[in-house]
């Protein structure tokens, strides 16, 4: 026997605990059933790109802090490789095995709110989410010895760092290290085998590898969905080509796959940072440029105002959510003539809809959890 | 390390089954005729360059023309490629749109529409994103809200070399 | 009660009581006056009891779940944040209790109160210590069933008044969990209810402890059963879905503020004390514990019993998640209910063999004890593996490591979430 139902629609945010920030999500819905689901976005939409036409080269680092705020230190290396890109701008080894640290540190800190957070979308109240906060407040503390800030880093510079480690760095590093590994384990023991976890995210959100490549997915869903495609191995930039890790996959390309690649991922994180700890060299920590790029301060070692030739550069880095790419075409001035961010989070919603219909407003908010979506970054 | 195709290369290969569709071709990218974009697409889907992913899709505003880029790579053969559409009409720049190649495209080029004001014939959804309805003007146009002293290039920075500044502080918007 | 049974003997209040009692009639009062008189007392009691513990325990819940958050959990308030309870009550005194405008008025201040009365009548049955039970009626634990039911109709009346969708899903939720999670509950008590031969609430702690056992170690399977419908009755975590703050806000109460908010939250913890009351009452003995009730007051035993059994209740809800409805629907009605047919014929059959052959108490019940909990093991685990959990497929698994750039690993395997 069916029921006679009425369609209902039920908004899913802005303001709601579970869609990780200032997210909207129309659902149209037959009981608890999604028949037809739309997201709304653009809250926290703060023109970047316009922006950061209106501010030099230089000056646009600390936006890219703020696009994805829960993982600065990507977002800064992203960017400052694509403007060394169209600089041709050879970095110091030092600066790239500082970069990989960074980046690496600030992978598994991500990895740690974005696992924590499908938790809590799974139900866990807060448990997981506070113990891996405790972790990612360690990684910060690394951040602010090494740039004096924990969230918005402004660490990376076009050319190098901003400045190097101070000599307690590393061997505080070494200390998190030896720490990490157990405090993963624990968090594969409380969830990985979860029954309940299980239950809530296996099957849900399935994204065949066709589709996912079709999609233009990236990082952890990618990678989800069975594909062995990572671009620090695919495209190794900084010191990514020196260091040995392994590609996490899934096999089924659901939310649970996800989750494990992302918790497979935390260690491979740490792997790298033990290689990079050992491997890091001396030497200067930014590149001199040629002077005829440095106006009007010609400081060609830490230059105020930098003026890249005319032309175009897209270079992309994988962040923890993804492909992070920067699209920046310059007319020979002071500032990007265009600025644009390839944002992972927001193209991998791409097939959000397609993944909540047809399922319960439950597994929704599973599904947003399993993509990992950062609003600042998803509406720039 | 993932090739980077030259757009000669690209140029190329589009020429061999489409000769009429390239127009320009540069280190960086390969200038595709509008028209000609679905065909080409498709055939840089599914041909030998096997682009399946579209990495970023984008437009930019070059005051004289309308320029979208598409950077794909190819995730078997490990290279990437980017191809770029123009147009030179500015109140209602059309492109076809490359949903159908790339489902992926859907976000980016509404993304594409609502800060640029660039349509999409063939869009399913093609709607304001991160504005909404009924704003006024596209604000990543160079030109958008048309303000004195608030010139695209060179002259936007005191002191840089150029065109007199004017100042910002005349606008009246 | 060997010594000091006189009325200022504190180890027994009922003892007290009914000293005032005689007292009272001593003085030429009418037969309903010390009758009045001593269950007045006897509401006052409890009532106060249930405010301080709720006040108390909400501090408890807060920190003990702090603790396992790794954080320090309400500090400021009073010594080691003792006082933040009151200041909880005091705050959702002061506050608006804001009604919005589409709202069915009505229903939407009845069903506070709707849901605050039950809970608090159930411990009209509660025995708290030896003649400490305010109503000793003689179907005790079907009491409890029924008025653990009314809620329902406070929940929807809530959900559906507020106007609210998210409250609705809420309400709905609700109404479909309890008629799933009320059925295995009662046959969760039937089972001890055929080996007691009684509904007297006080029969279960007197033959308890004439037994010199606790009911969990005979019937484990009941307890377990009991102790997860009443999770769900009482929307507790990982069962509560119906006020589920990841997708619905706060479900059924998400329009309520103030202290109508308040007489919702209440009205959880006194369910759960409730619950927990019967849990202790049926399954742990009551207010005996082998002997130290002689010494130590009943009920001081009965509370620690019941903070004990609600520290469970905390420890779940800082480690389970939070399972679907349809799964949670669904264990009950494939999983639970099933356990609880076989529980109910195997202790049938042994209550009747141990009636018709006039066995020995001391030499029957360790062999029940021990074929039942083999039973509830073996039930468990193979109903499981039945519906296809604790298998290869249905595990954990860690994500493929790989060095092949490109490849594919995709199986589509994998069974979708049962």
């Amino acid at each position: 026997m069916t029921l006679k139902s009425e369609p209902y629609v039920i908004n899913v945010g802005p303001q709601h605990p579970s869609t990780h920030g200032v997210f909207r999500l129309r659902l149209t819905m037959d009981g608890e059933k999604i028949i037809d689901a739309e997201m709304i976005i653009g809250y926290l939409h703060r023109s970047m790109e316009k922006l950061a036409e209106e501010r030099t080269y230089t000056q646009n680092i600390p936006f890219t802090d703020r696009t994805d705020y829960l993982a600065a230190m990507t977002g800064n290396l992203a960017y400052v490789m694509a403007v060394e890109k169209m600089m041709e701008i050879d970095v110091p080894e030092r600066a790239d095995w500082l970069r990989t640290i960074m980046a690496e540190l600030q992978r598994f800190a991500s990895h740690c709110m974005a696992v924590g957070t499908f938790a809590n979308d799974c139900g866990t109240w807060q448990t997981p989410v506070m113990h891996m906060i405790r972790d990612r407040e360690k990684i910060l503390d690394l951040f602010e010895m090494a740039c004096g800030a924990r969230l918005t880093t402004n660490y990376m510079r076009i050319g190098g760092v901003s400045r190097d480690i101070p000599p307690e760095f590393l061997p505080a590093l070494a200390v998190l290290l030896k720490d990490l590994p157990k405090r993963v384990k624990e968090y594969e023991d409380l969830l990985l085998n979860n029954e309940i976890i299980i239950a809530r995210s296996r099957g849900i959100a399935k994204l065949t590898p066709e589709e996912a490549i079709a999609y233009s997915l990236s990082g952890p869903m990618l990678r989800g969905s069975g594909v062995a495609w990572d671009l620090r191995k695919a495209d190794p930039y900084a010191a990514y080509d020196k260091v040995e890790f392994d590609i996490a996959v899934g096999t089924n390309g659901d939310a649970y796959d996800r989750f494990a690649v992302r918790m497979a991922e935390m260690l491979q994180s740490l792997r790298i940072l033990e290689q990079c700890a050992d491997m890091i060299t001396e030497g200067p920590i930014h590149a001199r440029m040629s002077t005829s790029t440095v106006q009007p301060v010609g400081d060609p070692v830490a230059p105020l105002v930098i003026r890249p030739p005319e032309g175009e550069a897209y270079a992309r880095i994988e962040s923890p959510r993804g492909e992070l790419g920067f699209y920046i075409v310059s007319d020979g001035g002071i500032a990007p003539y265009r600025f644009h961010i390839r944002a992972p989070s927001f193209i991998n919603l791409t097939p959000l809809k397609k993944m909540t219909v047809g399922a319960t407003i439950a597994d929704a908010v599973v599904v947003l959890g399993s993509v990992d979506i950062v609003v600042g970054e998803v509406d720039r | 390390m993932t090739r980077l195709l030259a757009g000669q290369d690209i140029a190329h290969q589009i020429e061999q089954k489409y000769p009429e569709a390239v127009v320009d071709a540069q280190p960086e990218f390969a200038m595709v005729k509008a028209d000609k974009l679905i065909d080409v697409c498709t055939f840089l889907r599914d041909g030998d360059l096997d682009f399946k992913f579209l990495n970023s899709l984008t437009a930019v505003d070059r005051l004289d023309a309308f320029e979208i880029v598409y950077h794909m790579t190819s995730i078997s053969l490990n290279q990437m490629g980017s191809i770029k559409i123009s147009t030179s009409e500015r109140e209602k720049p059309v492109f076809p749109s490359v949903t159908s190649v790339w489902p992926g495209a859907h976000l980016q080029e509404r993304e594409a529409y609502d800060l640029m004001g660039i349509v999409f014939e063939g869009h399913p959804d093609l709607r304001r994103i991160f504005l909404w309805e009924g704003f006024a003007g596209w604000p990543l146009r160079k030109d958008y809200l048309n303000m004195p002293g608030h010139m695209a290039g060179l002259e936007r920075f005191p002191g840089e070399p150029g065109k007199k500044l004017e100042g910002r502080g005349n606008v009246d918007a | 009660m060997p010594i000091l049974a006189k009325w200022y003997d504190f180890r027994d209040l009922g003892n007290a009581i009914g000293a005032l009692q005689d007292q009272i009639l001593d003085w030429g009062a009418p037969d309903w006056v010390p009758y009045v008189v001593s269950g007045i007392i006897g509401v006052v009691g409890i009532l106060l009891w249930l405010l301080v513990s709720q006040i108390i325990f909400i501090w408890i819940e807060r920190r003990v779940i702090g603790l396992m958050h790794n954080r320090i959990g309400p500090n400021r308030v009073g010594p080691m944040g003792l006082l933040q309870g009151v200041a909880d009550a005091i705050k959702l005194l002061l506050k608006e209790a804001i009604t919005p405008r589409a709202t069915d008025t009505i229903l939407f201040w009845a069903a506070p109160i709707a849901i605050f009365i039950p809970a608090m009548v159930v411990f009209a049955v509660i025995p708290f210590g030896e003649g400490m039970v305010l109503s000793d009626l003689d179907v005790g634990v079907l009491f409890f069933v029924a008025i653990g039911s009314i809620n329902t109709i406070a929940v929807f009346a809530a959900g559906w008044s507020s106007n609210n969708k998210f409250a609705l899903i809420g309400a709905m939720r609700q109404i479909a969990m309890l008629i799933s999670y009320e059925l295995v509950q009662v046959f969760a008590i039937l089972g001890v209810v055929i080996m007691v031969g009684s509904m007297r609430m006080v029969d279960f702690v007197e033959w308890q402890s004439g037994n010199d056992v606790w009911m969990f170690a005979i019937q484990p399977l009941a307890l377990v059963a009991f102790i997860i419908a009443g999770l769900v009755e009482v929307n507790r975590s990982p069962a509560d879905i119906s006020e589920a703050e990841s997708e619905l806000i706060a479900g059924f109460h998400t329009e309520y503020s103030g202290i109508k908010f308040g007489f919702f939250y209440a009205a959880e913890y006194f369910a759960t004390f409730a619950l927990c009351g019967v849990i202790v009452t049926l399954f742990m003995g009551g207010w005996t514990l082998w002997g130290l009730e002689e010494w130590v007051p009943g009920f001081l035993i009965f509370l620690t019993k019941l903070y004990a059994v609600f520290f469970i209740f905390i420890w779940a809800r800082g480690t389970l998640p939070r399972l679907r409805i349809d799964q949670l629907m669904a264990f009950s009605w494939k999983f639970l209910l099933e356990l609880m047919f076989v529980n109910i014929l195997v202790v049938g059959l042994e209550t009747l063999i141990w009636r018709e052959g006039g066995y020995d108490a001391a030499t029957v019940l360790p062999i029940f004890a021990a074929i039942n909990w083999v039973l509830a093991i073996g039930l468990a685990i193979f109903w499981a593996r039945m519906l296809g959990h604790g298998t290869a497929s249905s595990a954990g698994k860690r994500a493929t490591l790989t060095q092949e750039l490109g490849a594919i690993y995709y199986e589509g395997a994998g069974t979708p979430g049962a």
